[in-house]
């Protein structure tokens, strides 16, 4: 089988920064520091017409692999190979191949108008003048800035300009696209705009291939055929979003929301098949959100009891199945929110 | 042969693409055309109002008109091929120009072009002073191999700036101090405003490797024969260029690789505030 994306045992290490002197460990100036390993040995395969996503918290190595796979950096030991092509060896060839977009930047010249924009970004990749012009329009219609074709970049909100740089990335109609991020720093609806049309570009494209990366679980299981949750260099599981709920046991997520929370915790915490236990005040509320991880469904009546004899009455309580979120926690050991 | 083509038309397209953005700017901020070409004309100016207050030989006005074309020129390789890569690094387009396609070097054409284009604007501005208002002493009979000169000397010009852009880069914030640091001492060494015989033989070889000094030096015997004091003969000057030119892109071939490999090792080159 001919995969999009292949990589063998890909490594990448960054000499550390030298105006500190220390390693990613924060050994001092002395020892010979080592070498910061953003990748430690991923072995990846995405399938063509896939949807794949890279789902880490900051300094995975989600962006590192991103530009290995894109050319933009040499990986330090291993193989990577993207549309069949050697992304070392054969770098030029794939750049034909291959689009870049990295969510939360903005590109071009603000004296250009964002109709010019796109069509300059589509000269660069050799689509001719008109069926630049064409592609140009349609991604603005997409990104919903037509009525701003004519306007200078220099006068766009920062959002437009953001959307703008997400339409650049389709205006070469690329073979495989790889997005950093998408829809980082947008707001709700552009995110599910920029998320739709991915999956429509998909859609009317079946042997096209999307590599995303993102940190957020939404988007992820949302928008993926398959995730790659990758940690510290690490790809530590491969699955559909549903598959990845399968790989670890993590029971049905609980939230009481109670105003009494004086020893509920140390109550709920004794109950057998409680997990997880976490408190969230809620100060505007007044309330305090006990979240906690039953290890089976039938458990709820004890919880349900303990209120009860406590004469506690719930705010609010809401039961559910385990979420990519839990996955994450289950796999990584720590929440993707930890590490903002 | 198809490869062939299929290059051809990308870098063309790429180069094309790039030019435009240079073409349309001049149109787009009229600002630009007091900063870039009123004002500088105004320097020119001066040195031809000097000469003329010293009672100087005619033919110096005629150095200072000619000075006052090809510094359009030299701004535009300075401040718009040299230091744009680091520019284009800091709005974020580094890092598409190396994932594109194209070759770096489709794109440096079309900065060149694009440059020449605009700066040609202040530099005809310029030039037509001179001939028309100031009534500068400029003989034409040697115009198209003037002509000539010109078109080599910004191909040289331009070459030295690709090679430029790719250490400019390796500078990074420093680029703007770097940037003036060759823009003063190359309007001496070039003798931009007089004629450079009088920095000495050994200042001008030490110079000579300008294509400004050498193309301002062959046009100005040119245009006025016996009266430019040239330092060295035209076909000399003239064989000089065109090595420098076919030197300098060689240069910049292999310094714009040395800086792409260095760039995917180190990983840092593309990222800005590096």
């Amino acid at each position: 089988m001919e995969w999009a994306v292949e990589t063998k045992a890909l490594r990448r290490e960054f000499a550390p920064s030298r105006q500190t002197g220390k390693n990613a460990t924060g050994e001092a100036r002395g020892a010979r520091p080592a070498p910061v390993v953003a990748l430690a040995g991923v072995d990846l395969t995405i399938r063509k017409g896939e949807l794949y996503g890279l789902l880490g918290p900051n300094g995975a190595g989600k962006t590192t692999l991103l530009k290995i796979l894109t050319t933009l950096l040499y990986p330090t030991t291993g193989e990577a190979r993207v549309a069949g092509l050697d992304v070392v060896r054969q770098a030029v060839d794939l750049r034909r191949r291959i689009a870049l977009v990295s969510g939360g930047e903005y590109s071009g010249y603000g004296i250009l108008t964002t109709r010019e924009t796109l069509w300059m970004f589509g000269q660069f990749y050799g689509v001719p003048n008109k069926e630049a012009r064409r592609r140009a329009d349609e991604l603005l219609e997409i990104v919903g800035l037509s009525d701003m074709a004519g306007a200078r970049i220099n006068r766009l909100s920062t959002g437009q300009r953001q959307r703008l740089n997400f339409a650049r990335g389709f205006v070469s109609d690329p073979e495989i696209i790889f997005l950093d991020e998408p829809t980082l720093g947008l707001d709700v609806n552009a995110a599910r705009e920029v998320r739709r049309y991915v999956r429509r570009w998909l859609a009317a494209r079946d042997t096209r291939t999307v590599v995303l990366t993102t940190h957020y679980l939404l988007e992820a299981d949302e928008l993926c055929d398959r995730v790659s949750i990758i940690d510290r260099g690490r790809i530590l599981a491969t699955d559909s979003p549903m598959g990845l709920r399968g790989h670890v046991r993590t029971g049905r997520r609980v939230v009481v929301e109670v105003s009494q929370a004086d020893g509920l915790g140390e109550a709920l915490g004794a109950l057998a098949g409680v997990t997880n236990l976490r408190a969230s005040p809620q100060p505007e509320k007044n309330t305090t959100q006990w979240h906690f991880t039953l290890e089976q469904g039938s458990h709820i009546a004890q919880v349900l009891e303990l209120l009860s004899r406590r004469g506690v009455i719930p705010v609010n309580l809401t039961t559910h199945d385990s979420s990519l979120e839990d996955v994450f926690v289950a796999i990584v050991g720590r929440a993707l929110e930890d590490e903002a | 042969m198809k490869r062939l083509r299929d290059w051809l038309v990308l870098n063309g397209r790429a180069a094309g693409g790039r030019a435009y953005v240079r073409i349309i700017g001049a149109t787009r901020e009229p600002s630009w055309i007091l900063s870039d070409t009123i004002l500088p004309i105004l320097g020119m100016l001066a040195y031809v109002y000097i000469y003329r207050g010293l009672g100087a030989p005619r033919a110096y006005e005629t150095f200072a008109v000619l000075g006052g074309l090809m510094l359009a020129y030299w701004i535009s390789v300075l401040w718009s091929m040299a230091a744009q890569f680091y520019w284009e690094k800091q709005m974020g387009n580094l890092e598409f120009y190396f994932t594109a396609p194209c070759s770096r070097f489709a794109i440096l054409t079309g900065m060149a072009v694009g440059g020449m284009i605009w700066a040609s604007t202040r530099a005809v501005v310029g030039f037509g002073l001179g001939i028309f208002v100031l009534h500068v002493p400029m003989d034409f009979s040697r115009a198209p191999e003037a002509a000539g000169i010109f078109l080599l000397t910004l191909v040289a010009l331009y070459a030295l700036g690709m090679w430029l852009s790719s250490l400019f880069l390796l500078y990074g914030r420093e680029v703007w101090h770097l940037a003036n640091a060759f823009q003063e001492p190359v309007y001496l060494a070039s003798g931009l405003y007089f004629p450079v015989r009088a920095l000495g033989p050994w200042a001008f070889l030490a110079f000579g490797v300008l294509p400004l000094s050498l193309g301002l030096d062959a046009m100005r015997q040119l245009f006025l024969g016996k009266l430019a004091s040239g330092f060295l003969p035209i076909g000399l000057e003239t064989v000089l260029l065109a090595i420098s030119g076919v030197v300098f892109i060689a240069i910049a071939a292999i310094s714009w690789r040395v800086l792409e490999e260095r760039s995917k090792r180190e990983g840092k080159l593309t990222l800005r505030w590096q």
